[in-house]
């Protein structure tokens, strides 16, 4: 049986297949990757291309009320740009930098937590004093103060340059509780028999950890990258929507929400509030999709 | 114990100094702290003269000397932005930010509580299906948004409540209070539910997780077993068990909302802490993001410490067991 | 009908009939006495993905008042569940699906949840295998006890308390009027054990179903807490279902003892008689694997293969793939509990036409 067909009939493979949330929140996901990746070709506008503004267009509410028009279907914002085309590419930057960050993160995380849990000693030590003071803070904190000092450092800095920050401070917030988890998890493996005797006969740490404790710790690591990818993209949008994030000529979505609520008074909600519906589908298939993930994958709740 | 409250405050005075670390590090490489302390407009000579006098000719540890030293006192130097004494700046705000953070904890624990209560002894029930629909949301939503909502609905749409400031307050001793004023506290409600939503997800489903490991324990089955009423084990037993942890993470969780404050405070312009932090980042004013960082991180360490002694107050197992076997 | 060789041959017809007078009184008595816990084809079922599992088929047996009945079989082999559908505890989605069970001629399987709740601890208590676990960390056991008392006792508080100690001294806590005040962690943990047995029996409940009591605690402890269990239930004339996988402790305790096997009961009767002369392979097999240190042996009995799972029991009898005497008949019948002797067998060996 191939790969695919095993976890199709597994148990997991079972849940996810009887339980319309799992597969509805799959979809929706999948959907929104899908309009992020393919902006370029899918957004009925570019609203990044300046030639293409007509400032006539401006302000237009969206295609079904009264004064709105086919042709921008969620309204224009204050420079004439197309809400919807908007939403694709900023949602494009806001999974970017989510999947960037968890990525790095899962990658630091579990490499931490390999060392600190076969080590041991001192590294083991050290690798804890440093999570423990990491989670003492609030991740927004740092994630402020890492995105705030760059740009104090780099004040003019380019947009590829600003994402860069904004990927490494929310990266830096999330790797903790990767390493934990799989410190755990490898000194309990580090101390069974087989591992010993793996050593015994000359196996290289590296190679057992590769090969025994990485398939057992990834479980876990999976859920929790899952509800991570989730938050790192509330937290971009935080950062953003409090100014130190995305810069406005690569607006994520929540630079977009922080652009459009100057507008919130004088009526014109459209211009914020569908970006924030955006963020809100896509965090929210998300966190569904890990909540399941989470209680398919938990043995006990079987 | 005492080993153990000791060995809490070596950790504490650790994370206090890498904290100072860090701050100091901030000046040192983002700008001239001299121009920090003496602000912008300061004459050449007069920067020469402080530069002597502080010592920052001298080396890189006197200088982490002085820093702490000024930090311990609370001196930060002079706002970059605003140009006063950042300690009296910070010491202005101070109140609006506790006050706010006071109000959305006490409504995240007095709903989230009893709603993880019920969702952990009524499962399946459409409520309780609701309830966690709900803790969904609140996860998903980001605070920002939720404040932005907030105001839409109910200030611009609705006119119930104001979106903007702290209403009219009143002054009781050096603490100027919004909460003894009916229009203070017309204010705070919108801020204080966007500021607590989080939380009060947070804890609803803490306390239903535990609720549901709890009442999978043998000593309630026993309890079931010697035909205790439903009332006597869900929360004479079951409850008590499951505050225990819940009430130490809570607390823990209650110096995330004063750092969360910022998010709140900047859609509302609520005149606190965190508003200042946000605009000193946006400006590059050191000065002020030292001292919160500094503040915050005492803020915390305090609470840890509280949080700490407080699970001894509670769970017999840890006090110094008295008669052995 | 067996002649027993008596030493003294000049009495032996004296005896023998004074057996079997002694027989059929025995036999009339047990007739006349009306059981206190009978169950009657009681069947309980795990709805699975896979279809329904039956882990517990068609189980019938009684328990006289004040006896020790002991339940004894392999892991898995159903114990622990009868015990828990006696006290309605049957961790959902395990269901009762069929049968009876009866306490003082009333039946209890299917009561509502308040009126099952008053049964339990008034009048069946239960013991569990882990005392650490057992009890909540969070109460003295003084404020256990007395909250079980005054739940089904009209009693005031103070009343309660000095019961509590009077319950203390009696499962031999020593300075009962100072540790009741004691929290859980601060006992060992036979102590702790002898608090459970305290819980247990504040209601005066006239049965106590025992779950592996003594499994989880030291083996120079468990000798003492199984005598203490023996004798405060004797005390208050408490009937025991003592369930457990530990020969040596049946041997000890029990009246008449249960041999489970793959959720049936395989035979049932007076103690000695099962030890000493199995009606049944199965606990013939078991008996047999006990090393005698008085015997000479170079291997221990083993009976070949295990105990199916819940989804593969054999058709007839469950125990015929592995049984050295098995019939054609016992792959197709499934063996009701068939009179062999002082005690009772499912296996056709003992029908009533078989060649003896």
């Amino acid at each position: 049986m191939s790969r695919l067909q095993r976890i199709w009939n597994s148990d997991v493979g079972y849940s996810f297949r009887t339980s319309p949330v799992a597969m509805g929140a799959t979809l929706v996901a999948l959907l929104c990757v899908f309009f992020a990746v393919f902006a370029g070709w899918v957004a009925p506008h570019n609203p990044f291309d300046l030639a293409t503004l007509d400032l006539a267009d401006a302000r237009l509410p969206p295609a079904w009320t009264a004064e709105g028009s086919a042709k921008f279907v969620l309204g224009t914002d204050d420079q004439g740009r197309d809400i919807l085309s908007a939403l694709m590419y900023g949602a494009r930057i806001s999974l970017a930098v989510g999947f960037a960050s968890v990525i790095l993160s899962v990658i630091i995380g579990v490499a931490f937590g390999l060392l600190a849990g076969f080590l041991g000693g001192w590294v083991d030590a050290a690798l804890m004093r440093l999570c423990d003071v990491m989670l003492s803070f609030p991740a927004i904190l740092v994630a402020l103060l890492i995105a705030g000092v760059g740009r104090a450092v780099f004040p003019n800095a380019p947009d590829n340059l600003a994402l860069g920050v904004l990927i490494v401070s929310i990266t830096l917030t999330g790797w903790v509780q990767y390493a934990r988890t799989v410190r755990g998890s490898t000194m309990v493996e580090r101390s069974k028999e087989y591992v010993q005797a793996a050593r015994v006969t000359g196996v290289t740490s590296l190679r057992i950890m590769r090969r025994h404790v990485l398939p057992n710790v990834m479980g876990p690591v999976l859920v929790l990258a899952t509800i991570q990818v989730a938050t790192a993209i509330i937290t971009e949008a935080t950062l953003s929507f409090l100014g130190v994030g995305a810069p406005p000529t690569s607006p994520s979505l929540g630079t977009l929400i922080r652009i459009g609520n100057d507008y919130l008074f004088s009526g014109e909600w459209w211009i914020t509030i569908f970006p924030g519906l955006m963020l809100i589908i896509i965090a929210l298939s998300v966190n569904l999709l890990g909540d399941w993930l989470r209680d398919a994958l938990n043995p006990r709740l079987r | 114990m005492f080993a153990f409250i000791l060995r809490r405050l070596l950790q504490a005075v650790f994370v206090m100094a890498t904290v100072a670390f860090i701050a100091f590090m901030l000046f040192q490489f983002v700008g001239d702290p001299v121009l920090f302390m003496l602000g912008q407009d300061a004459t050449p000579e007069q920067v020469q003269e402080l530069r002597e006098l502080l010592g920052l000719d001298r080396s890189f540890l006197v200088q982490f000397w002085h820093f702490l030293l000024n930090s311990a006192q609370g001196d930060f130097g002079i706002s970059l932005r605003q140009g006063g004494k950042v300690s009296s700046l910070i010491a202005e705000r101070l109140p609006a930010t506790l006050e706010l953070a006071l109000v959305a904890a006490l409504l995240a624990l007095v709903v989230g509580v009893p709603m993880g209560v019920y969702a952990a002894l009524r499962r399946g029930n459409a409520l309780s299906q609701s309830f966690m629909m709900f803790s969904l949301l609140g996860v998903s939503l980001p605070t920002f948004l939720i404040g932005i909502l907030l105001i839409l609905v109910f200030s611009v749409w609705l006119g119930w409540f104001p979106s903007f400031g702290r209403g009219d307050t009143v002054s009781v001793g050096g603490w100027k209070s919004g909460l003894l004023t009916l229009d203070g506290w017309h204010h705070v409600v919108l801020p204080a539910i966007t500021l607590a939503i989080f939380q009060l997800t947070l804890i609803m489903r803490l306390v239903r997780a535990e609720m549901l490991e709890v009442l999978r324990t043998d000593y309630i089955k026993f309890a079931r077993a010697r035909g205790l009423s439903d009332r006597a084990i869900h929360f004479g037993h079951a409850l008590k068990n499951t505050l225990v942890p819940v009430m130490t993470i809570t607390g823990l969780q209650l110096g995330g909302l004063i750092a969360f404050a910022i998010i709140t405070e900047t859609v509302f312009q609520w005149p606190g802490m965190g508003l200042l932090f946000i605009q000193a980042v946006n400006f590059a004013d050191i000065p002020v993001m030292a001292a919160y960082l500094c503040l915050i991180s005492l803020i915390f360490v305090v609470i840890n410490l509280t949080v700490d002694l407080l699970y001894f107050a509670v769970d017999p197992r840890l006090r110094v067991s008295g008669k052995g076997h | 009908m067996n002649t027993t060789q008596h030493p003294d041959g000049s009495n032996a017809r004296a005896a023998e009939v004074a057996g079997t007078q002694s027989a059929r009184q025995t036999h009339t008595m047990q007739q006349s006495v009306e059981p206190l816990l009978r169950v009657k084809d009681l069947v309980v079922e795990f709805p699975t993905r896979a279809g329904k599992l039956r882990a517990l088929d068609k189980i019938s047996f009684d328990i006289a008042p004040g006896e020790v009945l002991g339940v004894v079989g392999e892991s898995g082999a159903g114990k622990s569940l009868t015990g828990a559908a006696i006290i309605g505890l049957l961790e959902p989605p395990g269901r009762i699906a069929g049968g009876e069970i009866m306490l003082e001629g009333q039946r209890i399987d299917n009561l509502d949840h308040e009126a099952m709740r008053h049964i339990r601890g008034r009048r069946i208590g239960a013991i569990f295998q882990d005392p650490l676990t057992s009890l909540n960390p969070l109460y003295s056991i003084g404020r256990q006890l007395v909250e079980t008392i005054r739940t089904h006792l009209p009693m005031s508080e103070k009343a309660a308390r000095s019961r509590a100690i009077e319950l203390l001294q009696d499962t031999g806590i020593p300075a009962a009027e100072q540790r009741i005040d004691h929290y859980p962690h601060q006992f060992s943990g036979g102590m702790r054990q002898r608090v459970v047995i305290a819980l247990a029996l504040a209601a005066e409940p006239k049965l106590i179903v025992a779950d592996e009591p003594t499994t989880a605690l030291d083996v120079s402890i468990q000798a003492q807490i199984i005598a203490l269990l023996k004798k405060v239930c004797k005390d208050r004339g408490a009937a025991v279902m003592l369930i457990t996988h530990d020969m040596g402790v049946i041997a000890e305790t029990c009246d008449r003892v249960a041999v489970m096997y793959a959720g049936r009961i395989a035979e049932i009767g007076p103690v000695h008689e099962v030890i000493n002369h199995p009606a049944h392979p199965y606990s013939a097999g078991l008996m047999a694997a006990i090393p005698d240190i008085t015997i000479d042996r170079e291997n221990l009995h083993q009976i070949d293969g295990a105990m199916p799972r819940l989804h593969a029991i054999p058709t007839g009898c469950a125990f015929n793939p592995r049984c050295e005497r098995s019939m054609e008949r016992c792959v197709r019948e499934r063996p009701e509990l068939l009179a062999a002797g002082p005690t009772r067998a499912a296996c056709w060996l003992h029908a009533a036409d078989a060649a003896t």
